[in-house]
């Protein structure tokens, strides 16, 4: 395997860890004025992703930079390319970000509220863009011959594209309730199980249709049919899961379906990053868009040691909050 | 206004925006380490509210430094995709290596001492505020690293028409990184020290928890004598080496038109920016080549002749940047500097012999003082940037050629008027916030969160 594959999957594992982490931490946003009933409620609900929020948005940082290092030209055409989307996500990142910390340190209740559906409102932004821009990564955008974006805002927001976006808002919804079914107790526990059942479905079946509509690997027609199955038997499994209240287990499932997603989503574009709608030979590949090999070769003995270390600190960070959230805990924010 | 004029304001707003708060994150929270120390060590309580007080500002001023910053790392491939595509080789590296070295080091950890009070050991919590101090400072590293590419230029070559590293290890000891870094350092530990001092004063012309800020404000004036005389010394010697490395910037900021022996310190200058005259100007003989070279002769090169030298090098065209902003930007940043060296002298004296209580005027003006970092910090910012146009990479690369090509005029207008309006509402709610925190003062414990 040669270092432009080994970027390639990095920045896949990457953004599967972003999937992952951040897809419960947006589902918990979003979910928070509607599964809390009361002050107290919603302080729990902020407070079970309270101590992880920040370091898992640095997964999209790090997968944005790790881009940037490895695949400057693919990095570039893009982000200028989704500009209009992006500023979209940005405004939520900061409304969301800026909510959680500000939120509880008022008493006024207006204030509060107020940024409860900022915070909701900031995390359904990234929420769904992100499935708009892997859609459209999948399905192709018109690059030209300098891999520059020649359309425009609209042929971003195809219904194919919008398909993606409401896959990955309802993955992330099924992610964060299931996630707060975990860390939370009685009646928020009950409510995030309902409606994880009943959000589960239309994931699901968006999920179908998404993926009935998705382009073929040219590389690998098998794989990606495999992929394919291997994402909806994870996501339908936790239904007899959840029946027996396994939560645990549930939840394992819905983060490997997140991860398969991610994994379906770039082996359907390998060996290209890049999809050009006005010719194959204006494809940006991991090759033509990669760094130099010399760069290449430092971001690796930089990515191998510190990508386990983060693992094995951020662990520890699940870890020492490994306890639920009740009413009768300390509860910070 | 077209697309690269816009994008320009667009950073520029952002980036200034972003280092009003960076700046008191990397300072203050090596103090709130510091605080958090001596409750361990000791076993004090008081030091312990210390840590909580200063530590509850730091967390409101950190959540903005944070986010603001996400929108620094997309905006490259947003609006300077060009320049993204041209150097990506090597400014991707750093931005990277900050991400995965520092930014998950600072942010994880953070999210440990926030809601690891009552979860960890004493020490081990304690440990957690100093890992943060660290990734925030390492963080701060690698982005100047990466600026550094941009002001001087190391370890690369230009290959079919992009910039590729071929020395990462000269791009990290880039000399202009080692003088930078530690002048960002010590100005934020500056910042922080003004900031503590500030709020002590206003507390103390209240006389509210007379012996929390009274301890308070001696850390504060200490760390401010120290951290302000740094900061003066190290830029002394990066204006050295700036004269060096990047003469016409120093010519700007000196608008001085001609080159001369000796050269002669600006310390006032009212000039005619199109005709390259001076119109008064009031001026130390000899001044100036002292402080570039040490002695009192030694030529300083003016703006004609750099300006003659770079057309011979890279054809004809306007390599001068704004002389005005440079000018005056420049000497804001040092005026305040210097101002703020006497102000923590005086500070340090009078907390000494605990003449402060009773001296409602100079606590006042303590007060006020808190906002003269800022200004510092935003000035120098921008001399440092506009003193480098027409580049975005120094004699590489201009910016006129870095702006994303599909990228329309209208498109950067929508997220520049975007950004300003959430911006602007932001800092309100930001100040009001922090005015309401540091005047509510310590809270004791059981009191704090309901």
């Amino acid at each position: 395997m040669d270092l432009n594959t080994l970027w390639f999957l990095l920045i896949g594992v990457l953004f599967a860890g972003f999937f992952v982490l951040e897809g419960f931490d947006y589902g918990v946003g979003m979910l928070l004025p509607f599964l809390g009933k009361d002050d107290t409620e919603r302080r729990i609900i902020i407070n079970t992703i309270g101590p992880v929020w920040d370091g898992n948005e640095v997964w999209l940082l790090t997968a944005g930079g790790a881009m940037f290092a490895a695949f400057p030209a693919w990095y570039a055409s893009l982000f200028s390319a989704f500009y209009i989307p992006l500023v979209a996500f940005l405004l939520g990142l900061i409304l969301r970000g800026v909510g959680l910390e500000f939120r509880s340190k008022d008493k006024s209740p207006k204030w509060r509220n107020l940024w409860d559906w900022l915070i909701a409102f900031g995390s359904f932004l990234p929420a769904l863009l992100i499935g708009v821009v892997f859609a459209n990564l999948v399905r192709g955008l018109p690059f030209n011959s300098r891999a520059i974006f020649a359309g425009g805002v609209l042929d971003l927001v195809s219904p194919f594209a919008l398909l993606g976006g409401l896959c990955s808002l309802t993955l992330f919804l099924t992610q964060g309730a299931l996630f707060l079914s975990l860390k939370t107790e009685a009646e928020i526990r009950t409510r995030a199980i309902r409606f994880a059942t009943i959000i589960r479905y239309l994931a699901f079946a968006l999920l179908i249709v998404l993926y009935a509509t998705f382009p073929v690997s040219s590389e690998n027609r098998i794989l990606s049919q495999v992929l394919r199955v291997l994402t909806l038997v994870t996501f339908a499994a936790p239904g007899w899961l959840m029946r027996k209240e396994r939560m645990g287990w549930s939840f394992a499932l819905s983060s490997l379906t997140l991860v398969l997603f991610v994994v379906t989503v770039f082996q359907a574009i390998f060996p290209n990053v890049l999809i050009s709608s006005l010719g194959e030979n204006f494809n940006l590949t991991i090759h033509t868009a990669s760094s130099s090999p010399y760069t290449l070769t430092i971001m690796s003995f930089v990515a191998l040691i510190f990508v386990p270390l983060v693992l094995v600190y951020q662990g520890w960070t699940y870890w020492i909050f490994r306890k639920r959230i009740t009413r009768n805990s300390n509860i910070i924010y | 206004m077209d697309a690269l004029l816009l994008a320009r304001w667009q950073f520029a707003a952002t980036t200034v925006y972003h280092f009003f708060f960076v700046p008191l994150t990397l300072g203050l929270v090596w103090l709130v380490a510091f605080f958090e120390t001596k409750y361990v060590t000791t076993g004090d309580e008081s030091w312990k509210r210390m840590t909580k007080f200063w530590g509850k500002l730091f967390l409101i001023n950190f959540a903005m430094g944070l986010v603001t910053g996400i929108v620094q790392e997309f905006q490259f491939g947003m609006n300077w995709s060009e320049y993204s595509r041209f150097v990506g080789d090597i400014f991707g590296a750093p931005l990277a290596i900050e991400a995965l070295l520092a930014f998950f080091l600072e942010s994880t950890f953070l999210g440990i001492w926030i809601f690891g009070w009552d979860k960890l050991s004493k020490k081990l919590h304690c440990a957690a505020i100093w890992v943060v101090a660290v990734g925030s400072n390492l963080s701060a590293l690698w982005i100047l690293i990466a600026n550094s590419f941009m002001q001087v230029p190391k370890g690369f070559s230009i290959q079919n028409g992009k910039a590729i590293m071929n020395d990462f290890v000269a791009i990290i000891t880039n000399q202009h990184v080692w003088w930078q870094f530690p002048h960002v350092i010590t100005s934020a530990l500056a910042t922080a020290a003004f900031f503590v001092m500030g709020i002590s004063a206003w507390h103390m012309l209240r006389k509210s928890h007379s012996d929390f800020f009274n301890r308070s404000f001696k850390v504060g004036a200490v760390i401010a004598l120290v951290a302000t005389s740094l900061v003066a010394l190290i830029g002394h010697g990066q204006a050295q080496y700036m004269i060096k490395v990047q003469p016409m910037k120093m010519a700007a900021a000196e608008a001085l038109w001609k080159s001369e022996n000796p050269a002669g310190l600006a310390l006032f200058s009212i000039f005619d920016e199109e005709k390259k005259q001076d119109i008064f100007t009031v001026r130390i003989p000899r001044a100036l080549s002292f402080l570039a070279y040490n002695r009192f002769e030694g030529e300083v090169k003016g703006i004609n002749e750099l300006q003659a030298q770079m057309e011979t090098k890279h054809g004809p065209g306007d390599y001068v940047p704004s002389v005005f902003l440079s000018f005056w930007t420049f000497r804001t940043m040092v005026g305040v500097g210097f101002a703020m060296i006497g102000i923590a002298a005086l500070s340090l004296l009078l907390a000494m012999r605990n003449k402060l209580a009773s001296n409602k005027l100079v606590l006042w003006g303590l007060f006020a003082s808190l906002l003269l970092p800022y200004i510092a910090n935003s000035t120098g910012w921008i001399f440092t940037e506009l003193g480098r146009q027409p580049w975005i990479v120094w004699e590489v690369l201009k910016t006129s050629s870095a702006v994303s090509p599909n990228v329309t005029a209208g498109m950067v207008l929508f997220s520049l008027v975007t950004f300003t309006l959430l911006y602007g509402s932001l800092m309100l709610v930001d100040i009001w916030l922090l005015t309401k925190t540091a005047k509510a003062g310590p809270i004791e414990e059981n009191l704090e969160h309901n």
